[in-house]
């Protein structure tokens, strides 16, 4: 059962049949990165670029391994380090790649729609690794894989997600994907890190038979309660200078997980965080370091996942493909 | 389709529904019939190997996996040792990859014990092209290296296209390209025979 698209560029032109196959592909390449020999030949002779114009530890590592595990040919490009930095242009940069023949692109860019820019001019298949605060769809993918892990499912599950909602792609692709997924989603930040009428916007994304709900608070001990999961979302210190809040200490009080906190959560609640975490700033590090806690779990995870995305877009003839 | 041989048309009835028109021509095994073979493969394998020490059955995904599983449990039986079982996917190592249209689906292999200076039995329900087993070879490597490596399968069918043999076999049949066997197993498909079928 294929794919059935050329790119990954967002959670929302997924339907649930494609995200379970990825999860499910997933699964099955969990286990190469048990193996001594972390290797299989189904990626052989593939390049893959991963071209990133903003920093990343998790997310290239991880796309970086996944190729190399998969015995590609993994290429990675940091915009400080080319010729952006002389004023090239996306569009330039990309069609010189591509006169490289590469077979997959992984970008990361601070612009929202630039993956989809590259889906129009090359011939790769195209990743989105985060663009602007648009959509970080791999992100999503693994999240999901995770909680599957832990809870054994996803539909009905309560989820709260906590944080900077505003500036977050990772919140909004989370929000589309577990609200296909069946999930109840509860998203809280302050009024001034939550866009207005967001519940709204992307209920308007969403098709009309998905099957999850997504509310609003401004109150996170109603977010956390009865929560199965728990999703912190960083909290970019730099913004506290545009007075998005008074103080760190003031964020943490109102805002932070603590283990307080989580009492008002189920007892088996599990923590998430895609990283990289402030300690002390929107979760504490007893928490962070705590037994519910996933957040290394999901690194794991996106290994896996990321193994699959590539295999599912490169592993196999094109002419079989759509868009 | 056909241009890719047996082992894509194999692997493609082994995971998705039959799509292609085919007419059933005989049957080569009957359930007595293919446990008969079992019970005979299980004792060649100890015969061959002088006993079950260092032993290993591996199944190749799909329907190799109840037969390995099998030949463990009649081994268990007549010579009261257990001889570990693992299952191995050989999806990630097919040379057909790039150019097969419809993605095979992955599942997981399970080899939970180091196969280093073993004697490793793989085990399949049908012999045809050797491609699997070819695949299934650079698998195995990738988890060690087993002192043998042998090949047990229930049916060789003929037409090899890679210098593969087996070791032990259950039945051999003469096929043409045209026919494809078909290996049905309770554990799968809920029904026990080996049957020929013909694409009309």
């Amino acid at each position: 059962m294929p794919l059935k698209v050329k790119h990954l560029l967002g959670i929302q032109e997924l339907s649930v049949e494609q995200i379970q196959l990825i999860l499910e592909t997933a699964e099955s390449f969990r286990e190469i990165s048990t193996r001594p020999i972390k290797k299989v030949p189904t990626l052989r002779g593939k390049t893959v670029i991963n071209l990133f114009f903003e920093a990343s530890t998790r997310t290239r590592t991880s796309f970086e391994i996944a190729a190399k595990r998969l015995s590609a040919d993994a290429i990675n490009i940091s915009a400080s380090t080319s010729s952006v930095v002389k004023g090239e242009t996306l569009v330039d940069t990309a069609q010189n790649l591509q006169a490289m023949a590469p077979d997959v692109i992984v970008i990361r860019h601070s612009s929202s729609g630039a993956p989809h820019q590259l889906a129009r001019i090359c011939d790769a298949a195209i990743v989105n690794a985060g663009d602007g605060a648009h959509e970080h769809p791999t992100q999503a993918l693994l999240d999901a894989f995770t909680i599957m892990d832990r809870k054994k499912r996803l539909a009905g599950l309560k989820v709260a997600i906590i944080g900077d909602i505003a500036h977050s792609r990772v919140a909004r692709s989370n929000c589309l994907l577990l609200g296909k997924m069946g999930v109840h989603v509860t998203v809280c930040a302050p009024p001034t890190l939550l866009p207005y009428a967001f519940e709204k916007t992307l209920n308007l994304l969403q098709p009309d038979h998905a099957s999850g709900t997504l509310r609003v608070t401004h109150n996170m001990g109603e977010a956390l309660e009865g929560a199965d999961v728990v999703m912190m979302l960083r909290i970019q210190l730099e913004r506290q200078q545009e007075a998005f809040f008074p103080s760190v200490r003031e964020y943490f009080r109102f805002f932070g997980l603590s283990a307080e906190r989580m009492q008002a959560a189920k007892p088996d609640a599990i923590i998430m965080h895609p990283g990289p975490i402030n300690r002390g700033v929107e979760i504490a590090s007893d928490v962070a370091d705590g037994p519910y806690s996933v957040i290394l779990d999901q690194v794991t995870s996106g290994v896996a996942v990321r193994m699959a995305v590539l295999f599912l877009l490169a592993g196999g003839s094109k002419e079989e493909t759509t868009g | 389709m056909l241009v890719f041989g047996g082992f894509f048309v194999d692997l493609l009835l082994a995971c998705t529904p039959i799509q292609m028109p085919i007419r059933e021509k005989a049957q080569i095994m009957t359930a007595t019939e293919m446990e008969r073979a079992l019970n005979r493969l299980a004792h060649e394998i100890v015969e061959r190997n002088r006993g079950t020490k260092n032993l290993a059955l591996i199944g190749i995904r799909r329907r190799g996996v109840p037969l390995a599983d099998r030949l463990a449990n009649a081994i268990l039986e007549f010579e009261k040792a257990q001889v570990p079982v693992g299952y191995l996917d050989i999806n990630l190592y097919r040379d057909d990859l790039s150019t097969v249209s419809t993605q095979p689906v992955i599942q997981s292999t399970e080899i939970h014990f180091p196969i280093v200076d073993l004697s490793v039995v793989l085990v399949d329900d049908v012999l045809y092209t050797g491609r699997t087993v070819r695949a299934a070879i650079d698998a195995l490597l990738d988890y060690g290296r087993p002192k043998f490596i042998q090949l047990c399968v229930l049916i060789d069918r003929g037409h090899r296209e890679l210098p593969i043999e087996a070791n032990y076999v259950g039945k051999s049949v003469q096929t043409t390209d045209n026919e494809i066997i078909e290996v049905k197993l309770t554990e799968v498909d809920q029904k026990e025979c080996v049957l020929l079928v013909e694409k009309v």
